[in-house]
């Protein structure tokens, strides 16, 4: 009987106490990881904390600063906002790739952050906007990168008795973009066998001024290639600098062959993708 | 295990029940309320013949707990029909023969119906895109999708 209590907080204070007073309490958002989790015979008998009936976890907001992202937000209501679409088309796409209609309807940009695969579709195109981690625990709160929140595969950085309150996302600079793009076998329903974010902001003569790459799926975490995002900046992508930042992102892959893809071909592919998420994000910056 | 009170409304519905904090709104909805129309296909939200919509959003019902259903809206395939007068999404069905065995037939007509709240004149692509979640073993999905598109130009009035 994995699950053995169903608590609602009232607040996020309440939530804190709970995570401390219980030894194996868990934050539910969608389950669409956790209650799969829970039925597995090694999993130890779970107190379940739902946060979702508490407004600032289900919802998003955006203001002249950026946006305010509730962890437990489901990805059919994220995807389903044009407002955030126009900013962060890229993390957008990227929360559209998980799942079916069905896992939309309940899976969360939070819990895909916390749950911490490898393979996490938005983990790298969160990096990628630099967004911030607001993490809340007995004495207050913290706020750490996605970089930094991610330790390994499936761990993160909180404590026992801590959990994520807000994802905080930048406006983009002006003429800035992002793109994610994936690699799967099939053509819906997959889990990533690469995966690569990119975000550009350029300059009205095309000139990319800055660039922050990041790749999912072949490494233990996503990571930030900043050698792949040097290669990019100073040029106006063309196929040289491209293929510089392809090279520079198989050179830090550093993946696993598994059913879904051998280490060599994920690593070749994970360049590929930069190429093109770069173009992708190249056209939407100039069109903004 | 102390069983939660939850109060819920399913199909229009008030309804209250007993869960124990383990089961799922697939537990609940068959064994303990009997509304055995939706199906456990994988249990594991892969397959989608567990279909139901919780607010109006399309879910898998094996992955949300019971309790989780307090204070929420539910639609199951139970809903679908006005009594004993089919739905137009299942008269499509029976048209095109687009079921064999029928296990995934009341997953694919709960979200073949959110499809089309969502998006009333879909493509062929936006609407197998849409119903990727619903695994048929049997019908090859071709039936099933010209059901769909039928149903679709009907409830539209365009056919």
């Amino acid at each position: 009987m994995p699950v053995i209590d169903y608590k609602v907080p009232q607040s996020v204070d309440d939530a804190v106490s709970l995570l401390e007073a219980n030894e194996n309490a868990k934050i539910l958002a969608g389950g669409t990881d956790l209650i799969i989790q829970s039925r597995a015979q090694s999993s130890p008998d779970l107190v379940v904390v739902d946060l979702k009936s508490l407004p600032d976890f289900v919802s998003a907001n955006i203001n002249s600063e950026g946006l305010s992202l509730g962890p437990s937000m489901s990805c059919a209501e994220f995807t389903a906002r044009e407002d955030i679409k126009s900013l962060f088309p890229g993390l957008v796409e990227a929360a559209f790739l998980i799942g079916s209609t069905q896992v939309q309807g309940r899976a969360s940009i939070g819990g895909n952050l916390c749950n911490a695969s490898p393979a996490a579709d938005t983990i790298p195109a969160l990096m990628v906007n630099n967004a911030l981690c607001v993490i809340q625990g007995p004495k207050g709160e913290r706020r750490v990168s996605v970089e930094d929140f991610v330790t390994g595969v499936a761990s993160n950085c909180m404590a026992k008795n801590e959990l994520l309150k807000a994802i905080l996302v930048a406006t983009p600079a002006s003429r800035t973009s992002d793109a994610y793009l994936r690699f799967i076998p099939r053509s819906e329903m997959d889990i990533a066998v690469a995966g690569a974010a990119v975000s550009v902001t350029l300059e009205t003569d095309g000139t990319c001024s800055k660039a922050i790459v990041a790749i999912g799926a072949v490494a233990p975490t996503a990571i930030l290639v900043d050698a792949a995002a040097k290669a990019l900046i100073g040029s106006k992508l063309d196929e040289t600098s491209l293929q510089a930042a392809a090279d520079a992102a198989s050179a830090a892959s550093n993946p696993i062959t598994d059913r879904r893809g051998t280490a060599e071909f994920r690593r070749h592919v994970v360049g590929v993708l930069v190429k093109r998420a770069a173009l992708i994000a190249a056209k939407r910056a100039g069109d903004k | 295990m102390t069983k939660k009170h939850v109060s819920t409304t399913i199909n229009g519905d008030a309804i209250e029940f007993l869960c124990d904090p383990n089961d799922t709104l697939l537990d609940v909805l068959r064994k303990e309320l009997s509304l055995t129309g939706t199906k456990e296909g994988c249990g594991s939200g892969d397959c989608g013949a567990c279909s139901i919509t919780l607010d109006e959003r399309l879910v898998c019902s094996c992955l949300v707990l019971g309790v989780e259903a307090e204070g929420k809206n539910i639609g199951t395939i139970e809903g679908v029909s006005n009594k004993d007068q089919l739905h137009v999404i299942q008269e499509k069905f029976l048209e095109h023969a687009a079921l064999q065995c029928g296990i995934c037939t009341p997953g694919l007509i709960v979200s073949t119906q959110a499809l089309l709240k969502e998006n009333s004149n879909p493509t062929e692509e936006e609407a197998r895109y849409y119903l990727a979640g619903n695994l048929c073993r049997c019908t090859g999905y071709d039936k099933i999708i010209r059901a769909v598109l039928d149903a679709a130009d009907v409830m539209r009035g365009a056919a």
